[in-house]
C-alpha cells in the first residue's frame, strides 16, 4: 500500500472515528444530569408511576452502554427510533426534510461556488484596487452579520417593498422544481452571500500566497502578458487550495442552512433540529444532530484528503 | 494613551465610539432607560411615536428600552462566557504545554472533537440535554469555545516552555501555578488578548443566534436576538423596528472587528 493511500485511510478512519465519539457523547451527556432524565423532563409534579413509565419508554432502566448499542445497532439498520413528541418514526421525519435541506444547500452552492471564486481571483488579480477595496470591505460587513438579519433585510426589500419574491419558503411534494427554486430563491441568496463572503476572501488569499513565489516573478520579468500568468501559471497551483477553500465552505453551508430555515419557516432538516431542542425530543436530536455532524466531517475530511494529495509536500510532513 | 488614539485610524476610531457607547448604555441601562425592561406600558405593536420611541413590542413593551437593556444582557453575557472560556481554554492549553506526556495527549484529543463538529450543531445537542436557560447556554458555549482557545494557548506556549527562564524556575523549585501565571502567562498574554477580541465577536453572534432560534437567553430577559424573532410578525408589514436589534448586533461585531483589525496591524507594523 503506497503512503498516500495510508494517510487517505486514516484520515477517513479518524472521520468515522469522531463520528462514533461524538454519537456516544450524547448518551454520557444524559448520563451526566444532577437526578435523572426522566425528572428533569417531566418535572418535580411527576408522579412515581409516570416517571417509571417514561423511564422505560426512554429506556433508561438499562445501563447506559447497554442503550448506546441498541441504538446503535439501530441506526445501522436505519432505525433512529421514535420521536418523544409526536410518536412517530424518527427515519419517517427525516426522509422529506433531508431531501428538502440537501436541496437548499445544493442551490445555494451551485451558485456560490463559481461567484465566490470568479470574485476571488478578480480581488486577487486587481490587489488594492477599488474594486478589491469594495469587495473586500462589502465581505467584511457580509460576515460580521448575523444569518437571520441578512435574511430578514431580503426578506423586506425583495419580498415586502418590492413584492418580488414570497416571505416564506413552502414547498411541498407537489411543487414544481421550477416553483421551488422561485419560492426558495430568498433563503438560498441569504446563505449564497453569507458563503461567498467567507470563500471569496479566503480564495484571494490562496491566490496571492500563489502569486508571491519566484517562478511568478520569473514568468512576469520574462514578459508574460497578466492573464496569462493568471490562467496558466498561477492557477493550476492554485486550484487545490481553492478545491480545499470550497470545501471547508460547503460544510459551513451545512450549519448556515439552520438559522436560515428558521427565518423563511422551510420545511427542513434545521427547524426540525430546532424545534426538537425546545421540545427535548432525544431521539430527534440525536439523529439529525448526528446527520450534520456527519456532513460537516465529511467535508472537512474531503478538504483534508485533497490539499494531501495535491500537495506532495504534504505527505511526508512531521 | 492619548497618542495612541490619534495614531489610531477613522475605521478604528469608529469602532471604538460605538464599543464605547454600548459600553456606557449596557452599564447605566437603568438609569437611560424610559421603562422598565419587562414593564407593559400599552398595547402590542404600537407605532413610533413620542412616548414610545421606537413602539411597543408583541406584549405591549417599550422597545427603546428594551433595546437598552438588551445591551446589558447580550452584551454581558457574551463576555462572561468568553471570559470563562478563556479562563479555562488558557490554563489547560498552557498546563498540557507544560506538562506535555499522557496529559496534554488526552487533553488534546478530546479538544480535537470538540472542533470535528460544527459549534452550532454540538450547542444545540448539549441544550437538548441540560435544557435551555441562561447558565446552560453560558455552560455550553464555554465549554465549546475552551476548544479553540486551548489550542492557541497550548501553541504559543509549546513556544515559550523549553526557554532557559523557565528552566531555572523549574530548577529553584517553583511549582506549577507559579510557573503557569508568572512564568508563561505575561510570555503569552499579547497572542491572548488579540484572539480575545476575535472570539467574543463569534460568541456574541452565537449567543444572539441562539436566542433567535428561542433556545439562549430565555423571554421576559430582553435580548437582541430574541427581540428579533419575538417581533418578526411586524416585518410583513413593511415595519423596519424588527431589524433594529438585529442591526444593533451588526454594528457592534463589525465595531469590533474593525478594532481588533487596528491592534493586529499595529502590533505586526511595531515587529517589522
Amino acid at each position: 500500500m503506497s503512503q498516500l493511500q495510508k494517510l487517505v485511510i486514516g484520515r477517513m478512519f479518524l472521520g468515522i472515528l469522531t463520528l462514533f465519539v461524538v454519537s456516544a457523547l450524547m448518551f454520557v451527556g444524559i448520563e451526566l444530569l444532577p437526578g435523572d432524565l426522566a425528572q428533569q423532563i417531566l418535572g418535580q409534579s411527576a408522579t412515581e408511576s409516570t416517571l417509571a413509565a417514561f423511564r422505560a419508554e426512554l429506556g433508561l432502566d438499562q445501563p447506559p452502554h447497554i442503550r448506546y448499542l441498541d441504538w446503535l445497532g439501530g441506526v445501522l439498520h436505519g432505525d433512529f427510533g421514535t420521536s418523544l413528541a409526536s410518536g412517530r418514526e424518527v427515519s419517517d421525519l427525516l426522509g422529506i426534510r433531508l431531501a428538502n435541506t440537501m436541496f437548499l444547500a445544493a442551490y445555494a452552492a451551485v451558485i456560490a461556488v463559481p461567484v465566490a471564486v470568479v470574485l476571488g481571483l478578480l480581488a486577487a488579480l486587481w490587489r488594492n484596487t477599488l474594486f478589491d477595496r469594495g469587495v473586500n470591505l462589502t465581505a467584511l460587513s457580509a460576515i460580521s452579520m448575523p444569518e437571520f438579519f441578512v435574511g430578514y433585510v431580503l426578506i423586506l426589500f425583495l419580498s415586502i417593498k418590492a413584492g418580488v419574491f414570497p416571505t416564506l419558503a413552502r414547498i411541498d411534494s407537489a411543487t414544481s422544481l421550477w416553483d421551488a427554486l422561485y419560492r426558495t430563491f430568498l433563503p438560498a441568496l441569504t446563505l449564497i452571500l453569507v458563503v461567498v463572503a467567507h470563500m471569496m476572501r479566503m480564495t484571494r488569499a490562496a491566490i496571492i500566497n500563489v502569486l508571491a513565489s519566484p517562478y511568478i516573478e520569473m514568468a512576469r520579468l520574462k514578459g508574460v502578458p497578466q492573464w496569462r500568468i493568471i490562467v496558466s501559471h498561477a492557477l493550476p497551483n492554485a486550484l487545490a487550495p481553492i478545491v480545499n477553500v470550497v470545501a471547508l465552505n460547503l460544510a459551513y453551508l451545512i450549519v448556515g442552512v439552520v438559522v436560515v430555515e428558521v427565518v423563511f419557516s422551510y420545511p427542513g432538516l434545521g427547524q426540525l433540529l430546532v424545534d426538537a431542542v425546545s421540545s427535548r425530543d432525544f431521539p430527534v436530536v440525536q439523529a439529525v444532530g448526528l446527520f450534520f455532524a456527519a456532513v460537516y466531517i465529511t467535508l472537512n475530511v474531503l478538504a483534508d484528503i485533497i490539499s494531501i494529495v495535491s500537495n506532495p509536500r504534504l505527505r511526508h510532513g512531521r | 494613551m492619548g497618542t495612541l488614539l490619534k495614531s489610531a485610524p477613522p475605521s478604528a476610531i469608529f469602532g471604538l465610539v460605538v464599543l464605547v457607547a454600548v459600553a456606557l448604555t449596557g452599564i447605566f441601562a437603568p438609569l437611560i432607560a424610559p421603562y422598565g425592561e419587562t414593564e407593559v406600558v400599552g398595547g402590542a405593536y404600537q407605532p413610533w411615536s413620542a412616548a414610545h420611541l421606537l413602539g411597543t413590542d408583541n406584549l405591549g413593551r417599550d422597545m427603546l428600552s428594551r433595546m437598552i437593556f438588551g445591551a446589558r444582557n447580550t452584551v454581558g453575557l457574551a463576555l462572561l462566557t468568553t471570559a470563562l472560556a478563556f479562563s479555562f481554554g488558557a490554563m489547560l492549553g498552557m498546563l498540557a504545554a507544560l506538562k506535555g506526556g499522557w496529559l496534554d495527549e488526552v487533553m488534546s484529543r478530546m479538544v480535537d472533537v470538540l472542533m470535528a463538529v460544527p459549534a452550532l450543531i454540538l450547542a444545540l445537542m448539549l441544550l437538548a440535554i441540560v435544557g435551555p436557560s441562561i447558565p446552560n447556554m453560558i455552560g455550553v458555549i464555554a465549554v465549546i469555545y475552551v476548544a479553540p482557545v486551548y489550542r492557541l494557548a497550548r501553541a504559543a506556549a509549546m513556544n515559550v516552555v523549553d526557554l532557559d527562564f523557565v528552566e531555572a524556575a523549574r530548577l529553584r523549585g517553583e511549582r506549577t501555578p507559579w510557573l503557569l501565571w508568572r512564568e508563561i502567562l505575561p510570555n503569552i498574554w499579547s497572542t491572548l488578548i488579540a484572539e480575545f477580541g476575535v472570539r467574543f465577536c463569534f460568541v456574541f453572534l452565537f449567543i444572539a443566534a441562539l436566542s433567535f432560534l428561542g433556545i439562549g437567553i430565555q423571554p421576559p430577559t430582553a435580548d437582541w436576538g430574541a427581540m428579533v424573532k419575538e417581533n418578526a410578525t411586524l416585518i410583513s408589514f413593511g415595519d423596519i423596528t424588527p431589524l433594529i436589534p438585529a442591526a444593533a448586533i451588526a454594528l457592534l461585531t463589525v465595531a469590533i472587528n474593525l478594532i481588533v483589525d487596528w491592534m493586529l496591524h499595529r502590533a505586526s507594523g511595531l515587529k517589522s
